[in-house]
């Protein structure tokens, strides 16, 4: 990935609206048709040579969606998404099912180089091999365009492949998770996606099998007028470990995307899974003017005794996110993480946070919240830790801290502590700070620039949540957070 | 080096009138000592020196190595060899002193067209500097001034200030909530700094920081106006007999 100057100098030479990322891919693509119908649903289910029993839940989703209601209790404001105005399936017209790496369009391959996105692992393997290898499922539009170290992965007993294959290699494993943590009626979205899901990721690790490699799905919106729903299982048996990054661009456009996903996240006994994302969809320009809604529902299922998830996340893009990755702490002393960044700029509305379930005995969780305000924006935490009552020992620490930037961004904090078991121990920490002028001043004195000084007092604000990022990405989120603020003072 | 004229500004706030035409010139070697009761002020020449937004310019000027000094950003100041050891340092939590002291010295290396320093080279020149001031590791592991205690904080600033190598010190009541054995210390690394390239202004209410270092000018402010320059024996005298002469002199 590109270095700290360069990337900024990228960008500035840009535009003002500073993303880098807003380029569109001239590709032949395939659309299905415009709407949402039983029939778009055949025609998805079809495309992927889904068994029966798929088509059916999907169907039934579709069914049920149709009786919902789209829910307003978010502290976002966006007009009536017309769901037929959509396209619900597009894909580069050059793939047609998993390929090799020589096989994949070159024009795909100069996208992802462009992102800075390795897809070329014979190259790594022919030559000096980096310290920390990275297997990448790259999902363009509707479509997983090549999945890479798969059979490296195999050998290890690791699956890793699109959630299209995985319906056709692995269906008896699908079938048993798929909906076992996000319900299919679990709400407006999710419903949406069960009913819709295009393509995603699907990892199965063994019993006891630690992941070799850190996998990672890179998702990408390109054609115009298409929602992305995205489908991710992950299910780490028995005293397994993954590590699991995600990141995701889209070009540049005056008109809304919509983008739906959902990640189910499976541990068994003793396994762990840690899921990072750094989400940087196209925030919309500097008027407020289109942006992804981003609408997802991410939740871990502690299944198993001893076992652990973690969800770290950096929001910099899009224009709506609605985001509240979860754990529900089943197994007895399994334990839940939620470390995130939240940056909003803009015209940005941003409504995240974390449910903590505690249901087993022993269980642990803990919730670090930064949340960065600039512009015009809007930031809020939201989440809810609660206790079962039969759970007993229960712990949580949750901090929750705001920096506001300017004068005209809001930040809101809604904490819901519910505790049933009267052995819970639940701290909630909160604070609200601003860069102070005297702050600003003493940097500046110093010689930094105003941009450098905003970036420093940032970096260590977010300090706590970087650490939990994988090295790579660690450094790449920090310069993200750095370009996302860009033009926020003077 | 330096050449204030008839200075005279306000708070951009309010309007109230502090500096009311102050001439100061300073040649490169010289240590010149402001001094004064509180209120009178100090703080505020320094921080128009460096360029704060609170303070407004109305008439006179400031020439610092034949340029408009008023012209010129905070940060530019900086760069152009302008620094301030604050009376009351900054907290920047999360950020360690460390990560603090390298950003700021890329930052001026950057605007003067320099290459940033090497991390080694970088390591290298802070030990050395921090051993002097009896900064530790563990404190410049620590976010900058956060829970420092005042001596701290004016051992951080010196550092600072030796690292950045300004032509330009001034140093605000530096001597402020040190100990005899800290006083000593700050004071040898001030000394240190003493160049025939470099000038200083030492801001002070006390006597006692000018028995360690020696200035060349003795100017006792009162009500925004320099109302006496002398030589370093006029330290001792304001020691003896207070302000309360200049300060009627003044008014
Ligand atoms: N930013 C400010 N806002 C309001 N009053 C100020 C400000 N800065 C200085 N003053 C006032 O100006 C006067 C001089 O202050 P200062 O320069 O700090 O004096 P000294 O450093 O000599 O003690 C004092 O009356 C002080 O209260
Ligand atoms: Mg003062």
């Amino acid at each position: 990935m590109p270095a700290v100057q360069e990337t900024i100098d990228q960008v500035k030479a840009i535009d003002v609206d500073q993303y880098k990322y807003g380029f569109v891919t001239d590709i032949d693509s395939e659309k299905g048709a415009k709407g949402l119908s039983e029939e778009t649903v055949r025609f998805l289910s079809a495309k992927k040579d889904e068994p029966e029993w798929m088509t059916e839940w999907r169907l039934d989703a579709l069914r049920r969606f149709r009786t919902m209601e789209e829910p307003d209790w978010a502290r976002v404001d966006y007009p009536k998404i017309d769901f037929d105005a959509l396209y619900y399936w597009a894909a580069p017209k050059s793939v047609e099912g998993p390929k090799s790496l020589d096989e994949v369009d070159p024009e795909l391959l100069a996208t992802y180089e462009k992102l800075g996105i390795p897809l070329r692992e014979q190259e790594i393997l022919a030559g000096v091999e980096p310290k920390n290898r990275v297997a990448v499922d790259a999902v363009f539009d509707s479509v997983s365009v090549v999945t890479t170290f798969k059979e490296e992965l195999k050998k290890a007993g690791v699956i890793f492949c699109s959630i299209s294959e995985a319906l056709r290699e692995y269906p008896d494993l699908v079938k048993k998770y798929l909906g076992s943590v996000v319900p299919v009626t679990d709400n407006y979205y999710a419903t949406l996606n069960s009913a819709v899901f295009s393509d995603g990721s699907f990892v199965y690790i063994p019993e006891g099998v630690r992941c070799p490699m850190e996998l990672s799905t890179y998702f990408r919106i390109n054609e115009q007028n298409t929602g992305q729903f995205e489908r991710t299982l992950i299910i780490a048996d028995k005293g397994s470990y993954v590590s699991y990054l995600e990141g995701c661009t889209a070009p540049q456009r005056d008109e809304n995307q919509l983008h739906a996903a959902v990640v189910e996240l499976v541990a068994l006994d003793d396994a762990e899974i840690k899921y990072s994302t750094v989400q940087n969809w196209f925030p919309g320009d500097s008027q407020g003017k289109g942006g992804i809604y981003n609408f997802v529902t991410k939740r871990g299922d502690c299944r198993g005794k001893n076992s652990k998830i973690a969800w770290t996340q950096v929001e910099t893009g899009s224009a709506i996110t609605w985001k509240y990755p979860s754990c529900i702490l089943r197994g007895d002393n399994s334990v839940g993480e939620f470390y995130s960044i939240a940056v909003s700029n803009g015209y940005q509305q941003i409504d995240s946070g974390t449910k903590m379930i505690h249901l087993g005995k022993n269980t642990s969780s803990r919730i670090i919240s930064k949340g960065i305000s600039a512009g015009r924006s809007s930031n809020t935490y939201r989440g809810l830790v609660s206790a079962h009552k039969k759970a007993s020992h229960t712990r949580n620490f949750t901090q929750c801290d705001s920096l506001l930037i300017g004068q005209e961004c809001g930040a809101h904090t809604v904490p819901y502590i519910e505790s049933k078991n009267a052995s819970a121990v639940f701290e909630h920490e909160a604070t609200t700070s601003k860069i102070s002028d005297d702050q600003m001043f003493y940097c500046l004195q110093r010689g930094m620039n105003e941009e450098e000084a905003v970036a420093l007092i940032v970096n260590g604000f977010v300090k706590d949540v970087i650490q939990q990022l994988p090295m790579e990405f660690a450094v790449e989120a920090q310069k993200l957070i750095s370009i996302s603020l860009e033009g926020s003072v003077g | 080096m330096l050449e204030i004229k008839n200075l005279h500004a306000r708070i951009a706030e309010d309007g109230t009138e502090i500096l009311r035409g102050i001439d100061l010139k300073v040649n490169a070697g010289e240590v010149h000592a402001v001094m004064g009761p509180n209120g009178s002020g100090k703080s505020t020449l320094s921080y128009i020196l460096a360029g704060k937004e609170d303070y407004e310019v109305t008439e006179g000027e400031i020439i610092f190595h034949g340029e408009n000094l008023l012209d010129m950003e905070p940060d530019e100041r900086a760069a152009a060899g302008v620094f301030l050891a604050f009376q009351y340092p900054i907290e920047i939590p999360g950020v360690a002193t460390m990560e603090f002291l390298k950003t700021a010295m890329n930052a001026q290396r950057k605007a003067r067209g320099q290459a940033e320093l090497t991390i080694p080279d970088f390591m290298k020149l802070v030990r050395a500097k921090a051993a002097d001031l009896n900064v530790t590791m563990d404190m410049l592991k620590r976010p900058l001034n956060v829970g420092f205690s005042g001596g701290e904080k004016k051992r951080a600033e010196i550092l600072q200030m030796s690292l950045l190598e300004p032509s330009l010190c001034v140093l605000d009541e530096t001597d402020s909530g040190l100990d005899i054995d800290a006083l000593r210390i700050v004071s040898e690394g001030v000394n240190k700094l003493r160049s025939p390239e470099r000038a200083m202004i030492v801001i002070t209410h006390y006597q006692r920081l000018l028995d360690h270092i020696v200035p060349d000018v003795v100017h006792v402010l009162s009500k925004g106006k320099i109302v006496k320059t002398g030589g370093k024996e006029l330290a001792l005298e304001l020691e003896k007999n207070g302000y309360a002469d200049y300060v009627g002199e003044a008014a």
